[in-house]
């Protein structure tokens, strides 16, 4: 094994039936990097996941964990390896520090270092104040963040985090991204799955982006925006409503992608520039209405996605609202 | 491994005493419940009451070690409790064993006060090695027996329902209140396939004082209803996460 990678993947496959969940996938992850797992509700995020850290056997295929062969030896793994499944499911009856010292017993943390190292990951994740609360009182976040504390009780080498902020509110989703990057900055290798694409490219060193169950494309955030940079977007908002205006708009930009953004706003992908400013003025002239603003914009990470996967922006406007 | 499977079995079941048995309802069920029943049937055909201690004690391992045990492991199923506890070093049998372990605790310690109550009570004379060979395994294998069922279903309160069918029937057909051999024939090829039988039997063995060699068979008998019991829900629980 490559001493720098630490998690290797090969034609890794799953199947329920005759549905295929993941599809002969490879990757690699290096050591003491982000890793994003990137793709739609479906797309075999959270199924990858499971398997890399034993909770389902794959139909095929190989992977290792820190060398470890995850069908044969993921016992001796799971020592190395913490896990935050996407629903925070620690014990509601047990408090904040009896959680965690129930997870130190499980992972065999030595007796006399539980309660310390218990105590400081109560005090990193700012939840000392309430260690003798039970779960169940606490608000998502803080159950969030308990629930990466106790996947850390036992000083992994690698963090399986599975849609960390998932249902959380924007400060919330701030300070966990917070502390996930401070986790990284101690060398700990964190393999994340989100939709979030903001996410991703806030805190990954390199994304894949997995659709169907097929990883269609291994890069670095940087990297698959300049993919979308290749082409020109213009973002254009009207003081009317921009759905009754797109399907006109297409039929004089038959070469471009058009897509609503909200309400009032669209973005044009492709064609060329000089053209498709005309277009819109006369468009605004024709039906009477009034451009609020129309200007180019640097593509986003969700703009790159769009277009390596070749997802339906409406699909993906739903996505982003679908949890 | 086996060191941190064995870790694993005695911290889930430490946790689970703490967390579901050692509460009012577990509690309620596993001493209250089978102690009402045989008030009940004492009440009807008035006897001595020394009779019915056997029963009174496999009873409340009965009802202790199942009370519990099929709504602890479905509840933290729809959790994703117990794919917590998997996601530790630990195997999935392991983990299993630890929940059926912690409802065998529970059932020992309500066995015990029962068992305890009624000897100094009644002053009897009970043959303590004949009680261990015959309630240690019966506790393992209601306990396994409500694992089984609650790997079975998909609801709790489907384990609840589907648990006391066995439960009910155990009750009038294995020999706690009436004798197997004053039923029909029928009946008796039944309760013969009832592990509640063995253990009524041995129980009474227990207590009698012509103690015959008929406990040690028993006491095999039930460990086989236990390895009955939970190879198959060790088997359900591995496909229920594949």
């Amino acid at each position: 094994m490559n001493q720098d990678m630490v998690i290797v993947v090969s034609n890794l496959t799953k199947s329920y039936g005759e549905i295929l969940a993941v599809d002969h996938i490879n990757f690699e992850v290096k050591k003491s990097e982000i890793f994003g797992f990137l793709g739609p509700n479906g797309a075999g995020k959270t199924t990858t996941i499971r398997m890399l850290t034993g909770i389902s056997k794959p139909t095929d295929g190989k992977a290792s964990v820190l060398g470890f062969d995850v069908d044969t030896k993921i016992v001796e793994a799971k020592r190395h390896i913490g896990v935050v499944p996407e629903t925070s499911n620690l014990y509601d009856e047990l408090s904040a520090i009896d959680n965690l010292l129930f997870m130190a017993q499980l992972y065999g943390v030595q007796r006399t270092q539980r309660r310390k190292r218990a105590e400081e990951l109560l005090k990193t994740f700012g939840l000392y104040e309430r260690k003798d609360s039970p779960f169940r009182t606490f608000s998502r976040g803080m159950k969030r963040a308990l629930t990466i504390a106790a996947a850390l009780i036992h000083n992994p080498e690698i963090l399986f985090l599975d849609e960390p902020t998932v249902g959380l509110d924007v400060v919330a989703a701030r300070s966990l991204r917070n502390l996930i990057g401070n986790l990284h900055q101690q060398g700990i290798t964190v393999f994340l799955t989100t939709h979030y694409l903001e996410e991703a490219d806030l805190l990954c060193d390199r994304i894949a982006i997995l659709v169907k169950g097929q990883i269609v494309r291994i890069d670095t955030p940087k990297a698959m925006k300049a993919v979308a940079e290749e082409e020109s977007v213009i973002e254009v908002s009207f003081n009317g409503k921009v759905s009754e205006l797109i399907e006109d708009l297409s039929n004089r930009l038959t070469e471009v992608k058009i897509v609503a953004v909200d309400n009032n706003k669209a973005r044009i992908y492709g064609g060329i520039s000089n053209k498709i400013y005309d277009c819109v003025f006369s468009l605004a002239k024709d039906k009477n209405v009034e451009i609020q603003l129309i200007n180019s914009i640097k593509p986003s990470l969700e703009d790159a996605f769009l277009k390596i996967t070749g997802l339906s922006p409406i699909v993906m406007a739903i996505e982003k609202g679908a949890k | 491994m086996w060191r941190d499977n064995l870790r694993g079995i005695y911290y889930i079941a430490l946790k689970d005493m703490r967390t579901y048995y050692l509460k009012p309802p577990a509690i309620s069920w596993g001493i209250v419940f089978p102690i009402a029943w045989i008030l009940a049937f004492y009440l009807r055909n008035p006897r001595s009451f020394e009779e019915l201690v056997p029963g009174l004690i496999a009873m409340t391992i009965l009802f202790s070690t199942t009370a519990a045990e099929a709504v602890v492991i479905n509840f933290e199923l729809r959790l994703g409790s117990l794919e917590r506890l998997l996601l530790a070093p630990i195997s999935l049998p392991a983990v299993l064993l630890g929940k059926v372990l912690g409802g065998a605790i529970f059932g020992l310690m309500m066995t015990t006060v029962v068992t305890i109550g009624s000897v100094l009570i009644l002053g009897l004379h009970p043959n303590l090695p004949y009680l261990v060979l015959i309630i240690i395994p019966s506790l393992l294998v209601f306990s396994s027996l409500g694992a089984l069922i609650s790997v079975l279903v998909k609801e709790v309160f489907e384990a609840q329902t589907l648990l006391n069918l066995p439960r009910f029937l155990m009750i009038f057909l294995s020999g706690v209140v009436y004798p197997v051999s004053a039923m029909p024939m029928v009946l008796q090829y039944l309760a013969y396939v009832m592990p509640l039988t063995y253990t009524a039997k041995g129980l009474r063995d227990s207590f009698s004082v012509s103690s015959s060699i008929t406990v040690f068979t028993d006491t095999l008998v039930l460990t086989g209803f236990f390895l009955l019991f939970i190879f198959p829900a060790i088997e359900l629980l591995h496909k229920k996460f594949q």
